[in-house]
């Protein structure tokens, strides 16, 4: 060969090309799936939500029948978007609640806190009662944390929550999507006395005698803590809205 | 090294032991004790244990087979970045094919088919047999050791999922566990252990298969 493929231009040469190639390759195809992720992205969302008001399972939800199933139990036209202060706020042309990207408004550190979105989804589960579906994100041990919040009618009893991480460890902070964590938060109420009261994350399962204790994860203490700081700091804004809402009636 | 003159048939006695051997008398996890950390990690059910096992084997043979044609072009001043590139951008392929087709599976194995990266099952295959054959028996090498690393995943995964959670594929074997509603052996009064879930556990069931297979091919054994 005439090249000598040791040289230093030919190295760099041979570098350079192989990483357009490369690059170009990923670029197409990461373009190419790009419908398929956005869909699996919005299948997740709905089962998540659903999960929270239902056992999706049990139901027989999966993720070939969540767009149907999602429709008949929640009106997405009844969804509200609030702002910080629990007040709604004056819909923008063509922003969906269920659209909102809660995950990357928390992320973001230049949004002013007054400008970030909290939607509230509308439900109604076999029997016709209705439910509130709160979603909430916060941050665990590694990375970020998730999950939605049932109410029931009353606009105060959880009726059940369902809890998501990206990168908690296994064994500890991971066990928030467990069904033995998130069965914890069952039936309890997230007001007293009418006005919002803080959840605490217990350790020695010294809670269950208040019922707005709840029993953390033996090892999980710092995503445990997530959970509970996620928790407050969303629900203490919807609960301004509920109680506005009930002196409305 | 290889530089047979003439045509070869395709599986000629030579080629068909790059496929056999690291089946069993060189498997590269019993026996050259690579890629370890992945075979505790997603062994717990077999669905995860297949899919590894088919993403490693389309890595190793991919690469295998590009680092072969490029052989005789790699800067040898470079050459392990590039064998790094070449790995890296298939198993990004894998990922998004994956994150695109089998969210569920994809999301529980979330690092670990970013981890194919770290193989070393796949970097030692590339250096120290793609750098230095043609493609076609680079092709089997990858298949061969694609094959050996799949089938110790699956018989560890197969362990540890019948015995941990009483399912094979995620279909009940023993009967229904859940409290209150048991049947099968269950209802005898049989339970899961909890232990073959945990890592450690892993760990031990390939220590098993590397006595087995020791014991059996005395030549294996090395001497201290």
């Amino acid at each position: 060969m005439a090249i000598n493929k040791e040289s230093n231009q030919f190295t760099f040469g041979f570098a350079i090309g192989l990483v357009v190639i490369l690059g170009v390759i990923l670029a197409v195809l990461s373009e190419g799936l790009k419908p398929y992720k956005e869909k699996n992205v919005r299948i997740k969302k709905q089962l998540d939500i659903l999960s929270a008001m239902m056992d999706v399972e049990k139901e027989g939800i999966t993720r070939a029948n969540a767009d149907v199933e999602f429709k008949k139990y929640v009106m997405l036209e009844d969804a509200v978007i609030l702002d910080y202060t629990g007040n709604v706020k004056k819909a923008e042309d063509g922003v969906s609640a269920f659209d909102i990207d809660i995950k990357k408004e928390f992320r973001d550190k230049t949004l002013a806190e007054k400008d970030k979105n909290y939607p509230l989804f509308v439900a109604k589960d076999k029997n016709d009662k209705t439910r509130y579906i709160i979603p909430v994100v916060g941050k665990g041990l590694w990375g970020p944390i998730w999950g939605y919040i049932c109410l029931k009618e009353d606009m105060n009893t959880v009726l059940g929550v369902s809890f998501a991480h990206k990168t908690e460890t296994p064994g500890l902070g991971a066990e928030i999507n467990k069904p033995f964590f998130m069965d914890r938060w069952k039936n309890s109420k997230i007001m007293e006395k009418g006005s919002f009261r803080k959840y605490e994350v217990v350790k020695d399962n010294s809670g269950p005698t208040k019922e707005y204790k709840i029993d953390g994860i033996t090892g999980g203490t710092i995503t445990s803590k997530g959970v509970e700081e996620m928790v407050n700091r969303t629900l203490k804004i919807y609960a301004t809205y509920f109680k506005n809402q009930k002196n409305l009636k | 090294m290889s530089s047979e003159k003439g045509s070869e048939p395709l599986f000629s006695k030579k080629n068909k032991k790059l496929i056999t051997d690291p089946l069993t008398d060189n498997n590269p996890v019993t026996i050259q004790v690579l890629g370890i950390c992945s075979a505790l990690a997603i062994t717990v059910q077999v669905n995860q244990a297949i899919v590894m096992s088919l993403s490693v084997l389309f890595v190793i043979i991919m690469g295998n087979l590009i680092v072969s044609l490029l052989r005789n072009l790699i800067p040898s001043r470079i050459r392990i970045i590039v064998q790094l590139l070449v790995v890296a951008s298939l198993v990004i392929i894998v990922d998004q094919v994956l994150a695109a087709f089998l969210p569920d599976l994809s999301s529980k194995l979330s690092v670990f088919v970013g981890l194919i990266i770290t193989n070393c099952i796949i970097m030692g295959r590339l250096e120290a047999f793609a750098m230095a054959n043609k493609p076609w028996p680079s092709v089997l090498d990858g298949l061969g050791n694609g094959l050996g690393y799949g089938a110790i995943l699956i018989i560890v995964a197969v362990f540890r999922e019948l015995f941990g959670s009483g399912t094979l594929m995620g279909i009940p074997i023993f009967g229904n566990p859940l409290p209150g509603e048991e049947s099968g052996l269950y209802a005898m009064g049989y339970q899961n252990n909890n232990m073959m879930i945990l890592p450690p556990m892993a760990l031990i069931i390939t220590g098993i298969i590397i006595w087995v297979q020791r014991s059996r091919n005395k030549a294996l054994i090395e001497e201290h």
